[in-house]
């Protein structure tokens, strides 16, 4: 476990926890973050809102690699905007690209997010593009140049879990990229099954920021992530679809009372 | 007069970015700006002379996920 490491652009993280940092009061961000021991954290960028206000910035170790978000975008170009603005804050060359036609569900464009990650790769970007699941897109993805591919577990923010596992599973197979599921991870049982599957990392947010007790359910997704990974390490057992196998031994048992057999 | 994210900005024109950018209590460390579609980098911000046809968009990183 020790050398078990995630790479993403050329950087090494010990942390497989990604985590959002949507929602929160500001002074809960920090405890989430330690409980979680996460090593990337999501950022949104909307205007600039002038004078001393509380600022999310101050609140995050600096210890920590900062991974903008392209939220907003409706297309491609719109995203690579608002990915060169983020790089100009000046925090990195991260990006996960989020783009979004429908507003119901927040299901991203796969489509507009191949070009997106084609044009912000080539600027020297380090491209996380968030999609759904689906094998031919990871490809394009992967050929694209993205760094890792993010698809959903669910509709963002609705706790729902693993909804979409057999296809995340097929990417995970075929695709030759750290595949972290992103979206819809509402429980710590749900990391850790991403994560037992196989996941490079799981990256959360709703379902710790609207926990009746935030730092405590940070620490519990942390938790399973670790878990979940070192259950991967370790090759889970096979599964029987029908019958069973007893975990005991077969003979030795004792005569009936009796005498009878 | 100068439009800054989606305002008009009268005091602004004339002045320099960097001054309007401290005037506002932006924090440099937590910010980009964007004029007439183009990037300016902070190392321009002195030399930036904001006119009334501009239109800027000076941002922020939020909480998101």
């Amino acid at each position: 476990m020790e050398n078990d490491v995630l790479t993403l652009g050329g950087h090494t993280f010990t942390s497989r926890f990604i985590l959002g940092s949507g929602k929160y009061s500001l002074d809960l961000i920090r405890a989430a973050v330690e409980n979680a021991g996460a090593q990337i954290i999501t950022l949104a960028l909307r205007r600039a809102e002038s004078g001393e206000t509380a600022n999310i910035m101050d609140y995050i170790p600096d210890d920590v690699t900062l991974l903008p978000n392209t939220s907003g975008a409706r297309n491609a170009d719109e995203a690579v905007r608002i990915a060169r603005l983020s790089r100009e804050v000046g925090y990195g060359d991260f990006i996960k690209i989020e783009i979004m036609r429908d507003t119901k569900y927040l299901l991203p464009d796969n489509q507009e997010t191949v070009r997106a990650t084609e044009i912000l790769a080539k600027e020297g970007f380090i491209v996380m593009p968030y999609m759904y699941p689906d094998l031919n897109t990871a490809r394009d993805l992967r050929d694209a140049g993205a760094a890792s591919i993010m698809p959903l577990g669910a509709p963002i923010g609705s706790n729902k879990g693993l909804v979409t596992k057999d296809f995340i599973r097929i990417i995970m197979d075929e695709v030759d990229l750290p595949v972290i599921v992103d979206a819809g991870i509402g429980r710590p049982s749900q990391a850790c099954e991403a994560m037992e599957m196989g996941a490079a990392a799981v990256m959360a947010n709703t379902g710790i920021a609207t926990a009746g007790d935030v730092p405590a359910m940070a620490q519990a997704f942390r938790k399973a992530i670790e878990a979940g990974r070192e259950a991967y390490l370790a090759g889970p057992g096979r599964v029987i679809e029908h019958g069973a196998a007893a975990s005991d031994p077969l003979t030795g048992f004792l005569e009936a009372k009796g005498g009878e057999a | 007069m100068a439009k800054i994210n989606g305002r008009a900005v009268p005091e602004a024109d004339g002045r320099s970015l960097a001054d309007y950018v401290k005037e506002q209590a932006y924090r440099l460390n937590n910010i980009a700006v964007e004029r007439n579609g183009e990037i300016v980098s902070k190392t321009d911000y002195e030399a930036t002379i904001l006119q009334p046809e501009d239109v800027l968009e000076i941002v922020q990183f939020v909480g998101g996920g």
